[in-house]
């Protein structure tokens, strides 16, 4: 018990202090939503070219401000000192991370949660449905999970803005493909099953990259 | 005190034989330190000495490259939690998020330490530091000395056997100074552990009942305060190190 209450009081902290700045969720939002006006700029509303190219432009988008949001996830604790605070605290780094990541995950859902239906608006697509639901959530897990080890690695470099996707957007291509792949299918009403086995590499690669980052992140912060 | 040996029960730090590199450059070079429960210490040294890494090496911020750190006889390389909840640490850096306000950084930590009845406790220490009326004000909105001084209450909240202050006093005004150490001296009439570091030879004489100095990563003077006026302390910081203060 002791863990997940100091799992949520960094998770909380995050909370209220973007509830305060509005840093992340504003900005990532509207740059979200300027690349979704674009992409429908750009392709149209025709129902063969959006079937084609939707599960990508809806990717492209989330991927490019999951990093934007990441980007952010540590910079509060890295401008204002607070890094050394928690470390000298009684938690272990693997609290910090799970309650960073929380905080982080919390907030991609937030903005995809808005972008979700202002995509499906402007492409005249039924994105209500719970296969899609299913992958976004899965598919964010999985990149808040990696990127969060990502984004406290690059804090502490000079260009973070710039190191951060290269070291991330390898890793975590895996999982936009089987996002991308799943998406294309629920998104021309395909059914589970259908969608079953790009969930399952999605799920797995979920679960390896939540172990892996939490059980290396000790390391990336103290060394 | 599981973990501890019956040698290292008296004292509150024991270092042994401690490096600390940072690629190719050696910071510390095999500190060897021992601080009785309830001693106060200062450490002097020029810019670069290894002062500021020596004492988060010992908070447990940063590794060290080699040796052995006991903090209440608690191996830190094992027990680094339990070592944590002993330890109070004040820094130029707050450690405070600025968007929040004192309450809630205080309750933040108070919650990371497990700290029993919080918002008693935070009164308490608020009030200590002379802040309550700046409780629910935004920490970013508050002058650098008063920062400092919610900070000085963040450090004491879990009541630290052990206290770190790095260059602590920095924009403090003199009553801030006083409060610090009236603060910082005992609670619950037990005296804590003081390890400082500052430039101020004349204001570390005053408060520490030893001084060490360090250079280039080697402690190469240590001895009591009793009998050790300014100008005595002056000639050997100037003889144990090559920089000016």
């Amino acid at each position: 018990m002791s863990f997940w209450r100091k799992v949520f009081a960094i998770t909380w902290k995050d909370v209220l202090a973007e509830m305060r700045t509005k840093e992340i969720i504003s900005a990532v939002l509207v740059f979200t939503l300027l690349v979704i006006v674009i992409f429908n700029f750009a392709f149209g509303t025709s129902p063969d070219v959006v079937k084609l190219v939707a599960s990508g432009m809806l990717w492209v988008t989330f991927a490019f401000s999951g990093v934007l949001s990441l980007n952010r996830a540590f910079v509060m604790e890295k401008e204002e000192g607070c890094f050394e605070g928690l470390m000298v605290a009684p938690v272990s780094r693997e609290i910090i991370y799970t309650g960073k990541m929380l905080g982080s995950l919390l907030f991609l859902l937030i903005i995809e949660a808005i972008a979700l239906p202002i995509f499906a608006f402007l492409f005249n697509l039924g994105v209500f449905s719970w296969q899609l639901i299913v992958i976004v959530f899965l598919t964010t897990v999985g990149f808040v999970g990696v990127g969060t080890l990502f984004s406290a690695l690059a804090v502490n470099t000079k260009a973070r803005e710039m190191v951060l996707p290269i070291l991330f957007f390898p890793i975590v291509i895996p999982i936009i493909i089987g996002a991308v792949k799943a998406s294309e299918s629920a998104l021309s009403g395909g059914s589970w099953g259908d969608i079953s086995s790009w969930l399952g590499i999605t799920g797995a690669f979920d679960v390896i990259f939540l172990v892996v980052s939490y059980l290396i992140f000790a390391f990336v912060i103290e060394e | 005190m599981g973990g501890a040996n019956t040698a290292s029960q008296a004292l509150s730090v024991k270092v042994e034989g401690l490096t600390k590199s940072f690629g190719n450059r050696l910071t510390l070079r095999g500190i060897d330190l021992e601080v009785k429960q309830g001693e106060s210490v200062v450490i002097f040294g020029p810019n670069g000495a290894g002062k500021t890494t020596l004492l988060k090496v010992l908070a447990t911020i940063m590794n060290p490259t080699s040796g052995r750190i006991l903090i209440d006889g608690l191996d830190v390389k094992n027990q680094a939690e339990q070592a944590r909840r002993r330890i109070g640490i004040v820094t130029h850096n707050t450690f405070l998020y600025g968007n929040l306000t004192a309450y809630e950084n205080l309750d933040f930590y108070c919650r990371l330490y497990d700290v029993p009845g919080r918002q008693q406790r935070i009164q308490e220490i608020i009030e200590m530091v002379g802040m309550t009326p700046r409780l629910h004000q935004r920490v970013s909105t508050l002058s650098r000395g008063m920062q400092q001084r919610i900070s000085i209450a963040r450090s004491l909240l879990h009541k630290p056997a052990i206290m770190l202050l790095d260059e602590a006093e920095t924009g403090l005004d003199q009553q801030a100074t006083a409060m610090l150490w009236e603060a910082l001296a005992a609670e619950g009439g037990k005296r804590r552990t003081i390890i400082l570091t500052t430039h101020n030879l004349e204001r570390g004489l005053k408060v520490a009942e030893r001084v060490l100095i360090l250079d280039k990563g080697i402690i190469t003077y240590q001895g009591s305060t009793k009998a050790m006026n300014l100008p005595a302390l002056e000639r050997v910081y100037h003889s144990s190190t090559e920089n000016e203060p």
